[in-house]
């Protein structure tokens, strides 16, 4: 009991240290290749958490991905299409279940 | 803030309350699983509150993992974190006592929606992050408990929803895409995440992935930086 709360705690403790850090360095001047960098991450970081998000796909294994790929594809054209965030990802999220529950 | 206002927010954050409820649940079956019940899904959801974090602490209490473990394990997992704080250090530059809370509840969704959504009119960005931050909280507190008390009754129907979160960063990263003159920092960020999970396998690519990245955004050609807006 008493060692499950320390490992709570050190998982959150960990967890904020990595959440804090950066403004703790940073707290007086921030660089400016520091600066850059931030400016360019988000875009950066979308395509990380996109891939991230698909790392426990399968492509050489049943069912290949296709799921998660056509689901991808469509959340991508709806949102070329339409760009309303609630559109693309709710149509996306349904497709994907419809597809994992009946299809594959 | 108006009514229009909080709806537009509360829209915006809509996603994330699909996804996180599911999530959160799923997280609190799979605790209760372990034999830890309410209590420890309510402490570990307001005090880690990171999904894939919890999911980790889950199997490391399970396994009755060492501290030390679970440290470098949790640090792997949750590097990431140190890239919202790099990008965010402007934004939450001057939020005076709400910063604390901002930094603390920075998740992979959190921090999508307050780089990329445009807080509705009349609302300060500091108020309209800090909505969206506890919104987003509330949803991940209300499901990790939810799933706790269901225990190991689980609606089979629901398979598939949790892919709801790929959906949401798919569509974030389409939308940045089309907003963005320079597609190079999308570009590196697919290629090298994907280059290392190819490597290093799924446990530990994140970190090599963002060393990569940094060091592939800093070292780039300078004439091409310029055109950064």
């Amino acid at each position: 009991m008493t060692h499950d709360i320390l490992l709570v705690a050190v998982a959150a403790g960990v967890t904020m240290a990595t959440r804090f850090l950066p403004f703790l360095i940073f707290r007086k001047q921030v660089p400016q290749a520091v600066r850059r960098l931030g400016a360019v991450l988000p875009c950066a970081i979308m395509g990380m958490l996109v891939v991230y998000c698909l790392k426990d796909v399968t492509p050489l294994a049943w069912p290949y991905g296709i799921p998660e790929l056509l689901s991808c594809v469509l959340v991508a054209v709806l949102h070329i299409w339409k760009r309303n965030s609630l559109l693309s990802i709710g149509g996306g999220t349904i497709f994907y279940m419809l597809l994992v529950q009946l299809v594959f | 803030m108006t009514k229009e206002a909080l709806r537009k927010t509360f829209l915006d954050t809509l996603p994330v309350l699909a996804g996180y409820l599911f999530l959160g649940c799923g997280f609190g079956i799979l605790l209760s699983q372990n034999g830890y019940g309410l209590g420890w899904a309510l402490a570990m959801s307001l005090f880690i509150y990171a999904g894939s974090g919890q999911y980790l602490a889950v199997e490391l209490l399970a396994g009755g993992a060492g501290l030390i473990t679970t440290a470098i394990a949790t640090l792997l997992v949750n590097a990431r974190h140190l890239f919202y704080g790099i990008s965010l250090l402007d934004t939450y530059q001057d939020t005076g006592k709400a910063k604390p809370y901002l930094i603390f509840a920075l998740t992979d969704e959190t921090y999508s929606l307050v780089t990329q959504a445009q807080p509705p009119e009349g609302v300060s960005r500091k108020k309209y992050c800090l909505l969206v931050s506890f919104l987003d909280q509330c949803y991940w507190v209300v499901g990790c408990c939810l799933g706790a008390l269901i225990g190991t009754y689980v609606p089979v129907s629901f398979e598939g929803v949790s892919f709801v979160l790929t959906a949401l960063f798919v569509t974030l990263f389409v939308e940045q895409w089309l907003s963005h003159k320079e597609h190079f920092p999308a570009i590196v960020g697919v290629i090298s995440t994907l280059c290392c999970l190819l490597i290093c396998g799924k446990d530990i690519f994140l970190i090599p992935s963002m060393v990569l990245m940094a060091l592939l955004l800093t070292l780039r050609p300078k004439a091409k930086r310029r055109t950064t807006t």
